[in-house]
């Protein structure tokens, strides 16, 4: 659709928001192009914010599912942070990685077992007290718009007590939102769109989901 | 994976689900999720209530891209091989905005297709349509100070799929958009005018209201066709409105 003068100058004034463009589903084929030089999605590395053998990496991996709980192997996964000391980053290099930037953006795909991984860093608190996470956004055949949901580390459990997105989940599903920590650091944080285990999705102001049964 | 017997289901099948659906619905914006004649969506939807909430910290920002990121050339979907693509050579033009109509500048946009005949370059797609030698259907780039994108591509064609006997998808072509909030981002298809296959397909149809399945069907624009070269089409796309405070400085910050 074209938006017209006329809308565009209403949006502009503050008399009526532009309505957004409907979501759709990513489908199965993104991402496959032929050879190095040529563009692709993901790119080359997308699953690496830091280098997997700097001493600071950790690695966040999972495994999304579907409502019977098989593994989903056409799902692709964004992860957006905060660095390790709580910046947040407005550094270019996400597609051509330097090896040396931290962007704070990530683009992953699952694999055939559907696990995603990525190597990046435990982020930091943006601010004093609060609850560091990760933002996570999962597309995927089937689904027909963006999920939403949130990674947070397991450890401060003083401020993920205090924290008000997680105060404001119901207890029973407050977890599926708090990252395990493995002995080696590793993070794991698995998916699920459906079922007992549902991971808490969020909805923010301006975009519907309309109808759930 | 689809039930191999679901896949059975006649078109006559899913059209009157997808019409009693769309009878008890009105004025929705978004798709649904939970979209039954989409028959991958069964078990991919959410069942609980979206947990509605504002954004905070890096939320209300989003990654930064520039030219180091994505080289011009990577918007011409016709020079990524050695030779010319067959099909009709279009230009897609058009803005990205917020839902304030201000422009999102400085933003990657990215989109994948089918080929001329309808096969995607990927392991996964069997279709038995030929595939081009010099045709990837994959390409990117950068919006500019308007808010403006521009690719040169070539026309993508109809594909069947699986969801049910004898699918077709209508000629589309995968936008991914992000915002100056992390939550303006989104992945979408744009679609051609006039397509026959509209009111048969189920993920066109997921989104039940037809003035918003309307947004996602480009414009053809003579302005953008070029002389002995090629088509032209012309297609805006509207993220959410930013929760971001806009700074006025911003105007100039790229």
């Amino acid at each position: 659709m074209r938006i017209d003068q006329n809308q565009l100058a209403a949006a502009r004034d503050g008399s009526e928001k532009l309505v957004a463009t409907p979501g759709q589903t990513i489908g199965p084929f993104f991402g496959y192009a032929s050879g190095y030089e040529n563009v692709h999605i993901p790119f080359r590395d997308g699953q690496h914010l830091v280098n997997p053998a700097s001493p600071k990496a950790v690695r966040l991996t999972g495994t999304i599912y579907d409502g019977s709980g098989a593994p989903i192997p056409d799902a692709m996964i964004e992860i957006w942070q905060a660095d390790e000391n709580g910046q947040i980053p407005q550094e270019t290099g996400s597609l051509v990685r330097d090896g040396w930037t931290f962007t704070g953006w990530g683009r992953a795909t699952a694999d055939n077992v559907g696990t995603y991984t990525f190597s990046t860093v435990n982020p930091g608190a943006t601010e004093e007290g609060k609850a560091p996470f990760i933002h996570v956004v999962v597309f995927a055949r089937g689904l027909m718009n963006k999920l939403h949901t949130r990674i947070y580390l397991p450890e401060d459990t003083a401020a993920l007590e205090q924290d008000a997105l997680l105060s404001s989940v119901e207890a029973d599903r407050r977890q599926t939102l708090i990252a395990e920590r493995e002995a080696d650091g590793t993070l794991r944080f698995d998916i699920h769109l459906q079922g007992e285990q549902e991971t808490v999705f969020l909805q923010f102001p301006g975009i519907e989901y309309p109808v759930h049964d | 994976m689809l039930d191999p017997a679901a896949t059975q289901d006649s078109q006559e099948t899913i059209s009157a689900e997808i019409s009693q659906i769309h009878d008890s619905a009105s004025g929705e914006t978004q798709p649904r999720v939970n979209f039954p004649p989409y028959r991958s969506s069964l078990l991919r939807h959410p069942t609980k209530d979206m947990h509605h909430t504002d954004p905070e910290t890096i939320e209300l920002w989003s990654p930064a891209f520039g030219h180091r990121d994505v080289h011009t050339l990577e918007s011409d979907l016709t020079v990524q091989g050695n030779g010319e693509p067959l099909g009709e050579r279009m230009v897609v033009r058009g803005r990205v905005l917020d839902g304030d109509g201000r422009p999102v500048r400085n933003q990657l946009v990215e989109i994948w297709q089918a080929n001329a005949s309808g096969r995607y370059v990927h392991k996964r797609d069997q279709h038995p349509a030929p595939l081009d030698p010099n045709f990837t259907g994959v390409g990117r780039t950068i919006t500019d100070d308007k808010g403006f994108y521009e690719f040169t591509t070539i026309k993508p064609a109809p594909y069947p799929w699986k969801n049910h006997h004898n699918a077709w998808r209508p000629a589309h072509i995968h936008f991914s958009l992000f915002g100056t909030d992390f939550t303006q981002r989104m992945i979408t298809q744009m679609y051609f005018p006039g397509d026959p296959l509209f009111s048969l397909d189920p993920i066109y149809q997921s989104i039940t209201d037809q003035k918003a399945r309307d947004r996602l069907v480009a414009t053809y624009d003579h302005n953008v066709s070029t002389h002995e070269w090629n088509t032209g089409y012309y297609w805006d796309i509207v993220l959410t409105g930013s929760n971001r405070t806009w700074m006025e400085d911003e105007h100039d910050a790229h």
